[in-house]
């Protein structure tokens, strides 16, 4: 490809043709502040709709600043990043969006990690010279997501996300000029859209005009109410990413000190949600040697490819989306409703207390779980299974709230029997890990012999779509994996068209799976972080005596002493569920109008 | 929101506009065009037919509609008014023309009368300065108008319907 010489800052570079100003003057260590821009590298994503002009520099020869995030390299390009005419174009430009932005950053949740307030810091801004109309819009408050368009710089990454990434879409930029916002389909709130819960909004949010619903207060509340026991489970993803928000390398496991800190916070039980991903493995791997014995023996009525139903972003977007095929979804609950449900009956049983004195906290790399653990049929006469669900931002919000200095604490480990788990549920949260974790249980119940290599290599990676084949003593399952809803899509409307090769498909809502989930640190579309993060994840599936969820002694105790059979009859009353037809009721209306 | 029920046969008109444009949703707006003139306004239930055929979502669909002045999503009444405030019909005095027909219809530019009558909405120049200010009502064009004017044009309309 064709190669440019031009000069930034003095200095000389090389870059290939196409590239844009701002690109070269990264590869050059040059950094060039940006607000809309947004570049996903590894996602093959870039949001640069030129709106914010706060990347603007001059160049040589020519009238008007330009843009660096639009501007693509020339042969013999004489660029300056930080002249003083630029300097007062960007302070101007910060200003001016200032102007119209609450100027209550003490009392926001993104205090501290808000890309608008750096770069004012960066750029020295003291005061705001302009005064203007401010805008009034409503807060909309979804029980996962708080969207509060007065904080909106009009950046539009969330609108890429939900729309080319996640092809969810649900949000949309509304109206124009000073009246523009983004919101969603004849300006519903979240809640009545088509919005799936994923968060990948929240992620991008440069400022804290998305923000996940925050429910710290009801936690605190719970531990400081002496009738109640309360319970933690921790999902698989926030031990490789809590760290991050107190200094630690991306990809640090910090399993033995989350576990001391939320002791130190006074959780009467510190359990792991890595038990009960045991357990859906049992369940759901149960499901699938069914499935695929009726299949097998040609039963016409069985659903085909059967899909995973861990993640809760995935599951909305099924029954909003594709409703259609909401019956090829695993029937099993997720890990965190498996676990809800478990701690509220047998483990209340076992400590002789009614399941309304305990109170279930579930500390999650996502924002969707809120939504779930807020679904009426996850609760038994209005008292719900998971009471509370936490992203890892809001349990590294409370650990500083405690005043507990997270990295000077010791190693301590879950307590038992809802704390032990085996490697297979460790790797739940990966893409691929799932189906992996099956595969272990499903390979060795179906053929009744040892694997001889625990580790499906072929099914890991962080390629979109993936596929793989196992042998299963000469039946091959043909596996699918996605991960980012824009990818499920793809393997979903194959479902749909009957062209799917698979037997099952793994979907995980957010790209990367929940390592890369709405509510963990933010990782800025970095699939370095992402993998750094889900190689911890398998370090610790390899560091654990058992690796295989139907070894997990505490499992086998549970289904002995209490479930009886997997997809047995109490199994199936506790485990498992069934999904809705969520899809946009207009369509019902044309329904009816065809009749006539 | 209520639930409007729209016609068999001009669903099915919309159906046949999309498909001339292949169902491309590149063709968005000259579908939105036509799918205005069909039904004189783009209510919900409109813009879901058009997200449904050219398989993108309605938030799309929703933004597009919002952006453009031009679409609208209330209907027009039955006799649509539109105030030119271009440049000569301002200068001669448009804007009190257009505050007159306000009051006397009581509804703001934008809106339609409960008796579905008449709608009100302004226009940047229809091209007969020489007439300024101006007023459109239907196709009639009313030129060299006087808020004292407003009251007998509208009652022609009002006769016509008794």
């Amino acid at each position: 490809m064709e190669k440019i010489k031009l000069t930034i800052d003095n200095r000389e570079v090389e870059v290939l043709k196409g590239t844009t100003i701002l690109d070269a003057a990264k590869s050059m260590g040059i950094r060039i502040p940006t607000l809309c821009h947004m570049k996903l590298e590894d996602l093959n994503y870039e949001n640069n709709p030129g709106a914010c002009r706060i990347c603007v520099v001059e160049i040589e020869g020519r009238r008007n600043l330009a843009p660096s995030c639009k501007m693509e390299c020339t042969e013999g390009m004489v660029v300056r990043t930080h002249t003083p005419r630029v300097m007062n174009a960007r302070k101007t430009v910060m200003e001016l969006i200032l102007s119209n932005h609450p100027a209550g950053c003490l009392t926001c949740s993104s205090n501290g990690y808000c890309e608008l307030q750096t770069i004012a810091h960066d750029l020295g801004i003291r005061e705001i010279r302009y005064q203007g109309e401010q805008s009034t819009f409503e807060i909309d408050r979804s029980p996962s997501i708080v969207r509060n368009m007065n904080k909106c710089i009009m950046c539009r990454r969330c609108e890429t996300m939900c729309n080319s990434i996640q092809t969810v879409g649900a949000l949309t930029a509304v109206h124009r000029g000073f009246n523009a916002a983004v919101s969603t389909a004849f300006e519903r709130d979240i809640a009545g859209s088509t919005c799936s819960y994923c968060g990948q909004c929240v992620s991008v949010c440069p400022v804290n005009a998305l923000s996940g619903r925050n429910t710290q207060q009801p936690v605190l509340d719970a531990l400081a109410d002496p009738t109640k026991i309360v319970i933690a489970q921790t999902a698989p993803a926030v031990r490789t990413a809590l760290g991050r928000d107190f200094g630690c390398e991306p990809g640090t496991l910090v399993t033995g000190k989350m576990v001391s800190a939320l002791r130190q916070l006074g959780f009467d039980y510190v359990f792991d949600t890595d038990f009960a991903a045991d357990l859906t493995i049992m369940e759901e791997g149960t499901e699938l040697l069914q499935r695929l014995g009726k299949y097998l023996s040609g039963d016409q009525e069985v659903k085909i490819p059967m899909m995973t139903s861990c993640c809760p972003g995935w599951v909305s977007f099924v029954e909003q989306h594709f409703p259609e095929l909401r019956d090829n979804l695993s029937t099993a609950k997720s890990p965190q409703q498996m676990f809800g449900a478990i701690a509220k009956s047998y483990f209340a049983e076992k400590l002789g207390v009614d399941r309304k004195n305990v109170v279930v906290v579930s500390i999650m790399p996502c924002l969707a779980k809120k939504y779930e653990a807020s679904r009426p049929e996850f609760a038994v006469e209005g008292n719900p299974d998971v009471d509370i669900s936490i992203y890892t931002r809001e349990l590294a919000r409370l650990i500083r709230y405690a005043n507990i200095n997270f990295n000077e604490l010791p190693d301590s480990d879950f307590d038992h029997p809802l704390g032990e788990s085996t490697g297979a549920g460790v790797i739940f949260g990966t893409t691929g890990g799932v189906i992996e974790a099956a595969c272990r249980t499903a390979y060795e119940l179906y053929t009744r012999k040892p694997l001889e290599k625990i580790e499906f290599k072929e099914l890991r990676g962080l390629e979109g779509i993936r596929s793989g084949t196992i042998n299963f003593d000469g039946v091959p399952v043909k596996i699918g994996i996605a991960h980012g809803l824009g990818n499920a899509r793809k393997l979903v409307e194959e479902v749909k068209s009957g062209k799917s090769p698979y037997h099952v498909i793994e979907v995980m809502a957010c790209p990367g799976g929940c390592i890369g989930g709405g509510g963990q640190p933010f990782h800025q579309g970095r699939m370095d972080v992402l993998r750094k993060r889900a190689a911890a994840l398998y370090n610790e599936d390899e560091n654990k005596p058992i690796r295989k969820s139907h070894e997990n002694p505490y499992i086998q105790q549970l289904y002995k002493e209490y479930l009886g059979e997997p997809c047995g009859p109490k199994a199936h009353k506790l485990l498992h569920t069934h999904y809705f037809d969520r899809k946009e009721v207009v369509n019902m209306f044309l329904e009816t109008d065809k009749n006539e | 929101m209520e639930k409007i029920h729209l016609p068999q046969s001009k669903i099915k008109e919309l159906q046949a506009v999309c498909k001339e444009h292949d169902n491309d949703s590149g063709e968005l707006i000259n579908i939105l065009h036509a799918a205005q003139e069909i039904f004189g306004y783009l209510p919900r239930e409109v813009q879901e037919i058009v997200a449904s055929e050219l398989h993108i979502p309605v938030s799309r669909v929703y933004g597009v509609v919002t952006f453009y002045s031009f679409f609208t999503m209330t209907p027009k009444g039955k006799y649509p008014i539109s105030v030119c405030l271009g440049t000569a019909c301002y200068v001669r005095g448009a804007e009190k023309v257009l505050d007159e027909f306000q009051r006397q219809l009581e509804i703001k530019v934008g809106e339609t009368t409960l008796d579905g009558l008449f709608s009100l909405d302004c226009l940047r120049c229809v091209g007969a300065c020489g007439l300024a200010p101006v007023v459109t009502i239907g196709g009639k064009v009313y030129g060299r108008i006087t808020p004292e004017k407003v009251r007998d044009i509208l009652s022609e309309y009002y006769i016509r319907e008794e």
